[in-house]
């Protein structure tokens, strides 16, 4: 088939040719041209298979909204042929065909359509077995009735993200919305127009009207700087607040506006007839789009379905385009005054009737004759031109209302009170075109008046009431095959038959059904169903309704809301030191952290002796990652003792306390030091991973308290080193630094501020290890100088870095317990035998009401020591700990101690076998049953002599 | 995406935020029994209608107070604790 010659083809640059392939076969478009479009001028008018019977199916409505145009692209499913432009060496396959799509060896299942009623699936597919559908129903059927396919190679496709603001956001660029968005940007708001399409206009681009109306607005709108045209933009749905996703392409724009005009206009209906879904019959919009936007000419000889004016303006648009006319057939009783004008012109007008049935060319490949009453007519085209409903999606995310006027047989949609969004043009009803525009002029008066301009533009009404709408009859044919929702294959008598079953209510109908479940969502069934449901069950339209539109409002793709790949991670200062010694490094939760310093092949030997070294010489270790807190103002010594269990209003300065936090349930949530800087600061430390917890508790804490404190989070801001072991003095005094490191001058528990090595730092003598320990942190800035210079202070002592695996063993050796490792949710201070750090004197902290509660309760279990000496099988974490065969507590820490010599836990256990020296019962990995005794808290150095020295 | 007003920061998407519940006046630790203190711990009342809750503005870490119809999700006003509402 040739082209039509211009001005017909808006879109199309004729000088570019484009080459492409559909199912193999090579076929030539232009620039411009959409993938059916492209089909279409070259005679080629099947586009897929339906998704239940496999019957052929082609161009409906140019408009991208329903399965019949639905193409797989070799890396992309489901690619809407009649929007998707048409670019060089594509290669184009049909969706959801068996064999090849002009000869689907499954279009057989269309003869035994009287075997799939509606609800099929859920009465057929039950047995024979309980794990029958996953094993075997729903794999078939997802062979037969499938869309496209997904290609799990696919690269990787680039998406974004942006932002957009603005005083109005008008959605749609046809005649409400351009002459709105004009309007109000004339008056100085900043306006951002959005329009689906490539160009503005909407439907002045393709229907019957004055070229000249779209000129001078386009002209009108290029003069306007505060008014941003986005075409070729999909707004997906309306969000609180007025917040909307514009979608180009792959990039997202996440638009705040101010106010919202939804000028989205109409969607034109199917009509309902026997065999309506043969390909070559499509609405009057679908063909008056590929004749002014494409140059198609939609067929040779057609029969026009003309129930309003737009079906005469399709008329007219046809035989200028060179289509022979066969026949108009015009189902209101009298006609329209527009039939004498045509039957003057010779063409025959057949008014009162209405087309009954179609049939089509052998295998139902194309529409060959239509029936109106007893009458047979040949023809290739046949244009449905029965009404519109208002695209009502967009306006149903916002709150509005979808009714039924009964009187002229059109849905309708209001807008509650004070709603933040406004509508205008034919989605409010208002048309034909100068309706639609006076009413966008005056959605911008009514929006720039919220705007707070006190400048409004004049809006006479010009608006019209619409005329009434032919009610097309929804009978059902005997022989059925008359297409309510074409996604889902689904007749008249199918919703019927679901009423019947007893699915009284529409969302009832929609589940069982699946009508409006397909891609078109309800675009072209939604009227007709209501009409039929309605019917069915002795209701009106609007009382049975539409099922409620959610955003999205169309399909999109997963890129588009996916967030970037990059993972979050953080790195101490020291990392690259880290490095150059040769550890392995691994993440705990964000942070990166050597694990032990050399290759991984050598990981048990390594391990062993940086234990070793912390034991019998000096270690150190990069405690960056711990959360760090500052505590300031007057009242911080008393907010501290509200935080926490022990005292610290009368901590002096110069003291470190450790520090332990429970939630209002008496559970203990986190611990670490508190040392005071000076009577209004603490240096405090929180778990790595609860610090930015534990600062907004206290915060919240605080915001009803009001005492005069502040909470800093500095964990990024200071480095922390812990030298520890036997020489770790040694290592210390041999640097330059005014603090006396000496037993005396600065015993366990204390804290000094001083420069060390030309480093600011802030000493705390704490005991994670249980060696003497001296717990350096400085500004970050200075990390890698004072690692430095510890690092060749201790040389002479052997000093060694050692990674978070030592580290675990050596706190395990000691019986410190992890936050979080060793509790749960539940833990109380005194199942883990803290009673020593819950201060009984104060009258008040965080937790205390409920740890006496729960003290009166009675303790149930305890955390112990267990030693595994000897023993021929080892539990691992989380086994259970038995007693009497039934489960008491779990291990929540277990390792080989190289310095016991063997393996040690810590474990919850019944409290009366809490006392050391009891046995108690554990169930390793593999079944067996193994006897532990239970040990003090501290494996190694009970008496807590060595660190204090 | 909805709007919260901060007191402290200005209007801000709501995703900037984190909700900690409904004020609540707790019961006098001392003299409560414990049934009444477990039931402050535990229990919600899930009030229809106006409440006053705590938000938090996650990146400042500012706390504040709010007023919400829970029906209608309206949020009525917003302000700081210790500011006349």
């Amino acid at each position: 088939m040739t082209r039509l010659g211009t001005p017909y083809g808006s879109r199309l640059d004729r000088t570019r040719p484009v080459r492409f392939t559909f199912e193999g076969k090579a076929y030539h478009g232009f620039a411009g041209d959409c993938i059916a479009s492209a089909l279409a001028a070259s005679d080629q008018w099947i586009l897929s298979r339906s998704f239940k019977y496999h019957r052929p199916r082609g161009i409906m409505t140019m408009a991208g909204s329903e399965a019949n145009t639905l193409v797989q692209l070799p890396s992309e499913p489901n690619v809407p042929a009649d929007l998707t432009p048409l670019q060089d060496g594509m290669m184009v396959t049909a969706q959801n065909v068996n064999g090849s799509l002009e000869n689907d060896r499954d279009a057989v299942i269309d003869r035994f359509g009287r075997f799939l009623p509606v609800g099929f699936y859920y009465r057929t597919f039950m047995g024979p077995r309980q794990d029958s559908w996953l094993r075997f129903w729903e794999p078939m059927i997802r062979r037969k009735a499938g869309l496209g396919i997904v290609d799990v190679k696919a690269q990787h496709l680039s998406f974004d993200k942006a932002h957009l603001h603005c005083d109005l956001l008008v959605v749609g660029a046809g005649p409400a919305g351009l002459s709105a968005a004009i309007s109000a940007a004339q008056a100085g708001a900043g306006v951002l127009l959005c329009d689906d399409n490539p160009e503005i206009g909407g439907s002045l681009t393709y229907r019957r009207c004055d070229p000249g109306i779209l000129l001078s607005l386009a002209a009108e709108a290029a003069k306007l700087p505060n008014l941003r045209i986005m075409t070729g933009t999909v707004c997906n749905g309306w969000y609180e607040d007025n917040w909307l996703p514009l979608i180009r392409g792959n990039q997202l724009y996440r638009t705040r506006a101010r106010e919202v005009i939804l000028a989205t206009g109409a969607i034109e209906q199917p009509a309902v007839f026997r065999n309506n879904d043969l390909p070559g019959i499509m609405t009057g919009g679908a063909v008056q789009r590929l004749i002014r936007h494409y140059a198609v000419q939609p067929g040779r000889r057609a029969v026009v379905l003309a129930a309003n004016d737009d079906g005469y303006d399709a008329v007219l648009d046809l035989v200028e385009a060179g289509v022979e006319l066969a026949a108009i057939v015009d189902p209101r009783p009298n006609a329209s005054a527009r039939g004498g004008e045509f039957r003057a012109r010779g063409i025959e007008v057949l008014a009162g009737a209405r087309i009954e049935e179609a049939s089509g060319t052998r295998a139902n490949k194309h529409v060959a004759r239509v029936r109106a009453g007893s009458r047979w007519i040949d023809c290739d085209l046949v244009v449905a031109s029965v009404g519109s409903v208002p695209a009502w999606q967009l306006s149903c995310h916002a709150g509005a209302k979808v009714g039924y006027d009964e009187a002229r047989a059109r849905m309708t949609l209001g807008m509650p009170e004070g709603a933040a969004v406004r509508l205008a043009g034919v989605v409010a009803g208002k048309s034909p075109l100068q309706s639609a525009m006076a009413d966008g002029r005056r959605a911008a008066r009514e929006a720039l008046e919220r705007l707070g301009h006190g400048d409004l533009p004049d809006v006479p009404n010009e608006c019209k009431p619409e005329p009434a709408a032919w009610e097309q009859p929804l009978v059902g044919d005997a022989k059925g095959r008359d297409f309510v929702d074409f996604d889902e294959d689904l007749q008249v008598k199918d919703l019927r038959n679901a009423v019947k079953e007893g699915y009284r209510e529409l969302e009832l109908v929609k589940r069982f059904s699946t009508v409006g479940m397909g891609p078109s969502q309800g675009r072209h069934s939604a009227l007709a169903t209501a009409r039929i449901v309605a019917e069915a069950t002795g209701r009106g339209v609007g009382e049975v309704g539409v099922t409620t539109a959610r955003p999205p409002a169309g399909p999109e793709k997963l890129g588009v809301l996916a967030g970037h790949h990059e993972p979050l991670e953080r790195r101490t200062g020291l990392h690259a030191r880290h490095l150059a010694l040769g550890a392995r490094m691994k993440p705990i939760g964000a942070w990166w952290r050597p694990y032990f310093y050399g290759p991984e092949d050598r990981s048990d030997r390594l391990v062993r002796e940086e234990i070793a070294a912390v034991r019998n010489g000096v270690g150190m270790l990069d405690v960056s990652t711990l959360g760090k807190l500052e505590i300031r103002g007057p009242d911080a010594g008393s907010f501290l003792d509200r935080m926490y269990t022990m005292a610290h209003a009368n901590q002096p300065v110069g003291r470190v306390r450790y520090c332990l936090m429970l939630n209002e349930m008496g559970t203990v949530i986190d611990d670490g030091v508190a040392y005071r800087l000076a009577d209004d600061l603490f240096y405090v430390t929180a778990t790595t991973g609860a610090v930015a917890r534990v600062q907004a508790d206290m915060l919240f804490w605080n915001a009803q308290w009001r005492l005069k404190v502040d909470v800093l989070n500095v964990t990024a801001a200071f480095s922390g080193i812990n030298v520890t072991g036997p020489k770790a003095r040694e290592v210390l005094q041999a640097l330059d630094c005014d603090i006396d490191f000496s037993r005396d001058a600065f015993p366990y528990l204390h804290g000094r501020e001083g420069m060390l090595a030309g480093v600011p730092v802030r000493v705390m003598r704490i005991g994670f290890t249980g060696e003497v320990s001296y717990e350096l942190h400085c500004p970050s800035s200075y990390a890698l100088a004072l690692w430095d210079a510890l690092f060749k202070a201790g040389k002479p002592h052997g000093l060694r870095p050692y990674g978070l695996e030592a580290s675990r063993m050596l706190r395990l050796e000691k019986g410190h317990i992890l936050i979080g490792q060793d509790t749960d949710a539940l833990t109380t201070p005194d199942e883990l035998g803290f009673g020593w750090a819950v201060s009984k004197r104060k009258p008040f902290f965080v937790g205390k009401r409920s740890i006496e509660m729960r003290t009166r309760l009675g303790e149930t279990r305890r955390l112990v020591g267990l030693s595994f000496e000897g023993a021929n099988n080892i539990p691992g974490e989380s086994c259970l700990v038995l007693r009497g065969g039934n489960p008491v507590g779990q291990i929540t820490s277990i390792g080989f101690s190289p310095t016991l010599g063997h393996p040690i836990a810590l474990a919850y256990v019944h409290i009366d076998d809490a006392a050391p020296g009891s046995k108690v019962t554990v169930k390793c990995r593999s079944g067996e049953l193994v006897q532990a005794p239970v040990v003090g808290h501290a494996f190694f150095d009970p008496q807590n002599v060595r660190q204090e020295m | 995406m909805k709007l919260l007003d901060c007191p402290m920061n200005g209007p801000r998407n709501i995703d900037e935020f984190q909700s900690f519940g409904p004020l609540r006046q707790a019961p006098d630790a001392d003299a409560a029994a414990d049934a009444e203190w477990a039931r402050h711990l535990f229990r919600a009342d899930n009030r229809k209608g106006v409440v006053v809750e705590w938000w938090r503005h996650v990146p400042s870490n500012f706390f504040f107070l709010a007023q919400r119809d829970v029906v209608t999700n309206e949020i009525i006003r917003t302000y700081a604790p210790g500011s006349r509402p």
